[in-house]
């Protein structure tokens, strides 16, 4: 189910010079896919798109490299004209708008990725109003076919992003439940999903909005807090907080391998919270002087864990044994219908990691990207529905998806 | 200092000691340092300390409650002054005298209930202290206490009038007639339990050749007390010995059809409810007889001699005209034990209400709905006297009786009664063997290369989903564990064996050892509760805790059908108790018979449950037919799945 990926490109030009934009043509989008099987998986089988795309969101990120890259992106589709494949959803333009061009749902998709605001599942679910907007099909069912195949390319892609495939299915089962579809005509259909998945962006930001509204009230003054990783989330209840005159100090961890804890501190610096940054293995260190866990999260399973970055599981061990609370800020539409039993059940999303000094060919090194938390080292979950116990999220759960 | 707090507390080392010891072991005696150490109570009479001393001083305290334990004692004490049985029956008489005030707090206390009552108007001290004492005391010419200091001494005279004064206080007691006179009508359910212990220590007292002349005692007893108290349920009185007499006796005479049919004995009826049991009796088809020694805990559920009511019903085939002769073959297989296992045992009931239903024609000036009804409760009853209902079933049978209900009147008969069949068949096919299919695709993602997988006694999903992953080529090792008496899980290795599965077997004493080499436990459940208990075949809760301190994933395959609203905390408040000869026998072993001729003596209760229940907590996954969710989840379903019970 998951590809077993490796290498990580970014992390390198990123350590080398932070301020360096990557170069466009390094990334994957290079060069255009040379045959279908390519195209059909990740260019890069290897490597975990997901994981490599928010390295390179938390890189400094330059309007320009925003630009090249999707102009890397339009040429890329411009080559493709060669074929429909079942990875693709391929539409021959009929006598307006596309001319006998190929659309590719995926990328599609990696263009709206690109955009450092924009979720994942967002990018998914505005890659899919693409294949409907491009769609030639006359009927409802056949768009939810075609709308199916898209899905299913896309999630195959990148298998290692839990909120594509929660933004997929989301989607998905939102083109076929909601009733009010079947019985107008097919274009006020067609555009009212459209008219959804539009408005989706909106709705994830409004997500992070509400979620920082709803956990105003468990930021105190004077507390600490200790976050790992670089969440959009967690900045932005940590801004609010801050926006609200609430005195707080921050740890931050170092997040190693991408070192996303130091772009979070470097956020945290200009707002003027007090920040200390951690070395990863100092939490147990300074677990005393915390009073609550932040964390964001990739995805939200249906035990109510979290999968997240690596070494959220040992801070939510290490403030577990400790009675701290543990906080996990996520949007609903990471919900994801998962359930890893350990966190071996998940396929790995790995990553190369630089260690600075040559490791010899025989030492083996831990690559995985990510770590699935148990529910029952989480206190509270914010999110966009409420503040929820891990328990509620099945129940949530089974309301979308029975 | 909330009484029933404090009552509950001191109940809590008893029940346990209880559960496998009888009440009076004739050997104790009374410097056993378990019960009341009354010395230590401190002399203030906080109404806490009344509350629940008060009963054991009345001799009220039910029978299975520590405070009962010291009471014996004292029946035991006085016993052999008492030279025959009779006079220590009249003591128990004498408990009986309980001023009324007393009834409410005395039956709050009684075990049987094992709820303590939220209100006990006349529980204050004063009311208590006054009353109780005074039928004590007068026995002896203690100095009048205070009522306030009395609540808390009486106990300790009375013990000791007890000890000391032995035969002599009886005979005060009974020299009482007034107070006998105020018997309310009814008689409480605590004084059914003195008089039980009563007749019981006497017994034991009394050693071997007291027991018969007990029985006739018994009567004596009970035919003076009915006396006083006509209303009195006639069948409250009796004890344990006596009433298997006395349903023996009654064997002959049954009820007739037409109330049998309409008050099914309800699916959880309180066995150790003389009454209702007596009731239930009377319109009972098979005639089970009761088991002797029960185990005090368990009081409530029934439990009859094995192997007695095959062969009477057998005979009484042609008798029993009003049921349908599928309803009496499905019987009559779960009786022997030929149909096992819940989704088995559902849909045979199904398969059996079918037929009835092919057969069934409206009696003249009936309607379908109503009469259908109530002819399926008088199966359903006839269901539950072979052997209890599962809750599969249960739920089965409420679904065929919402289908029944919802039946358009305009429908002719023939109509009805095809729909009903259709719907029956689309239960059995939608909820039961499509749902396993469906459970068996999600399991199956769960099975990696190289696991090993752990199953408990025989479970049809589980086994489904063993071969299917075999099926798929995935390499994996199982361990089947199995325990005594009912060896179930040979069966499952057999069949896994013979698909080249490659199996380890091993029984649940060895479950700590061969865990840690386990990935992944999967296990059946009877039912899954509201509260995320899983209720399944008993053991099961023992390999999920072994499993949850090894870390191992435990998942719980249940269809969804199973599923139930209520919440259970324990195994005791509802379970089976099965037939206690398994235990204490082992077949095929003839050598094995250390407990032959013992096991009618009063002292030995054979304990052997069905059913266990493994808290939430053991659990990580329930897969059902809705996917794979956490326990935490099952009310949703429950929810979700009543909505369809009622409009699909």
């Amino acid at each position: 189910m998951w590809w077993r990926s490796a290498s990580f490109i970014l992390d390198r030009q990123q350590e080398q010079n932070t301020s360096f934009p990557p170069n466009p043509e390094s990334l994957l989008l290079s060069s255009p896919p040379p045959s279908m099987a390519d195209s059909l998986q990740n260019p890069k089988p290897d490597i975990s798109a997901y994981y490599q795309t928010r390295a390179a969101h938390h890189a400094v990120v330059t309007s320009d490299w925003l630009a090249q890259a999707q102009a890397a992106v339009s040429l890329q589709t411009n080559d493709d004209v060669s074929s429909g494949s079942d990875g693709r959803v391929a539409l021959t333009g009929g006598g307006t708008g596309v001319d006998n061009k190929t659309f590719s749902v995926i990328d599609e998709f990696n263009s709206w990725r690109k955009q450092p605001d924009l979720a994942e599942a967002v990018a998914a679910i505005r890659a899919l109003a693409a294949v409907i907007r491009a769609s030639q099909a006359t009927t409802m069912m056949e768009l939810e076919i075609e709308l199916k195949k898209a899905s299913d390319s896309l999630k195959a892609w990148d298998a290692t992003s839990i909120s594509l495939t929660a933004g997929c299915d989301l989607f998905m089962r939102y083109v076929t439940r909601t009733s009010a579809l079947e019985y107008e005509d097919f274009n006020s259909a067609r555009y009212r999903l459209i008219e959804r998945a539009e408005k989706f962006g909106e709705i994830s930001y409004k997500a992070r909005r509400i979620i920082a509204m709803l956990s105003q009230d468990f930021i105190f003054d004077g507390c600490t807090i200790l976050v790992h990783g670089f969440s959009r989330v967690v900045l932005e209840v940590l801004k609010t907080a801050a926006q609200n005159k609430k005195h707080f100090r921050v740890f931050c961890t170092e997040g190693r391998p991408d070192r996303t804890g130091l772009r979070l501190s470097n956020e945290l610096a200009k707002l003027d919270v007090p920040v200390k940054l951690l070395i990863d293995s100092a939490v147990a260190y300074t677990m005393d002087e915390v009073d609550m866990v932040l964390v964001g999260a990739d995805g939200v399973v249906e035990s109510g864990g979290i999968i997240n970055m690596m070494g959220t599981y040992q801070i939510a061990l290490v403030s577990h044994s400790m009675n701290k609370p543990v906080y996990v800020a996520a949007e609903s539409y990471k919900f994801a219908r998962l359930y890893p039993l350990d966190q071996k059940d998940m396929g790995p999303a790995l990553r190369t990691i630089d260690f600075g000094v040559p490791i010899p060919s025989k030492v083996e090194v831990e690559k995985s990207a990510r770590d699935y938390t148990p529910p029952q080292y989480l206190t509270l979950l914010f999110t966009d529905l409420g503040v929820l116990t891990p328990s509620v999220v099945s129940d949530e759960l089974i309301q979308l998806y029975l | 200092m909330d009484p029933r707090r404090t009552a509950r507390t001191v109940s809590d080392p008893k029940v346990r000691q209880v559960g496998f010891f009888t009440p009076a072991p004739p050997e104790r005696s009374i410097s056993d340092p378990p019960r009341f150490q009354d010395p230590i109570q401190p002399p203030s009479p906080s109404p806490t300390q009344v509350n629940d001393h008060s009963p054991s001083g009345n001799s009220l305290s039910p029978v299975m409650i520590p405070p009962a334990h010291h009471h014996s004692d004292n029946f035991l004490r006085m016993a052999p002054q008492a030279t025959s049985p009779t006079k220590a029956f009249s003591y128990s008489a004498k408990t009986v005298t309980i001023p009324p005030e007393n009834e409410d707090v005395a039956s709050s206390f009684s075990p049987g209930r094992k709820v303590v009552s939220a209100k006990s108007p006349s529980s204050f001290p004063g009311v208590k202290a006054s009353s109780v004492p005074a039928s004590e005391l007068t026995t002896v010419s203690v100095v009048n206490l205070p009522p306030g200091i009395s609540g808390n001494v009486y106990k300790l005279k009375g013990k000791l009038i007890a000890e000391k004064a032995g035969g002599a206080s009886v005979e005060v007691q009974n020299d009482r007639p007034v107070s006998a006179k105020t018997l309310k009508e009814k008689t409480s359910k605590a004084e059914r339990r003195a008089l039980q212990e009563a007749q019981r220590a006497a017994k034991a007292a009394a050693k071997a050749e007291a027991t018969k002349a007990s029985s006739a005692a018994s009567k004596v007893v009970t035919s003076a007390n009915t006396k006083p108290s006509k209303a009195a349920k006639p069948s409250s009185q009796k004890n344990d010995g006596s009433q298997v007499a006395a349903s023996e006796k009654k064997g002959g005479d049954r009820a007739p059809e037409k109330d049998r049919k309409k008050d099914a004995p309800h699916p959880r009826m309180q066995y150790d409810d003389k009454s209702r049991v007596e009731k239930a009796k009377k319109r009972a088809v098979v005639k089970q007889t009761e088991a002797r020694n029960r185990v005090e805990l368990f009081r409530h559920l029934p439990q009859y001699e094995h192997g007695t009511q095959l062969h009477d019903l057998e005979t009484k085939f042609f008798e029993l005209d009003p049921m349908h002769p599928a309803m009496y073959k499905v019987g009559l297989q779960y009786l022997s034990g030929d149909i096992r296992g819940g989704n088995a045992r559902c849909i045979a009931m199904l398969q059996a209400f079918k037929e009835a239903i092919k057969d069934y024609s409206t009696p003249p000036e009936k309607t379908l709905i109503r009469d259908l009804t109530a002819r399926i409760s008088s199966y359903v009853s006839f269901l539950i006297e072979c052997r209890p209902l599962s809750i599969s079933m249960g739920n089965a049978i409420k679904f065929l009786k919402n289908r029944i209900a919802k039946l358009p009147l305009a429908l002719s008969e023939s109509e009805a009664k095809s729909t009903l069949m259709l719907d029956i068949d689309r239960f059995i096919n939608e909820k039961i063997i499509l749902s396993e299919k469906v459970i068996v695709k999600h399991a199956v993602t769960k099975i990696r290369d190289g696991d090993v997988l752990l199953t408990y006694g025989a479970s049809s999903v589980v086994e489904m989903i063993l071969l299917h992953a075999h099926e798929l080529g995935k390499h994996f090792r199982v361990v089947v564990v199995d325990s005594r008496p009912k060896l179930e899980g040979q069966l499952l290795l057999r069949r896994l064996v013979r698909k080249g599965l490659s199996c380890t077997y091993t029984h649940v004493n060895a479950v700590s050892c061969i865990m840690q080499d386990v990935t992944r436990v999967f296990l059946g459940a009877s039912s899954v509760l509201s509260n995320g208990t899983v209720y399944s075949r008993v053991g099961t809760a023992c390999v999920a805790m072994v499993a949850h301190a090894f870390r191992v994933p435990v998942l719980v395959c249940c269809e969804a059908y199973k599923f139930h609203e209520r919440v259970q905390l324990d195994s005791i408040c509802f379970n089976e108790l099965g037939n206690p000869d398994a235990i204490s026998k082992v077949q095929g072993r003839e050598e094995i018979n250390y407990l032959d001729g013992l096991v009618n003596q009063e002292n030995l209760q054979l304990l052997n449950l069905i059913y266990d229940a493994t808290p939430s907590d053991y659990v990580s996954m329930v897969i059902t037919d809705y996917g794979m969710i956490p326990p935490t989840s099952v009310p949703v379903i429950v929810r979700e799945y009543r909505r369809d019970h009622l409009w699909s």
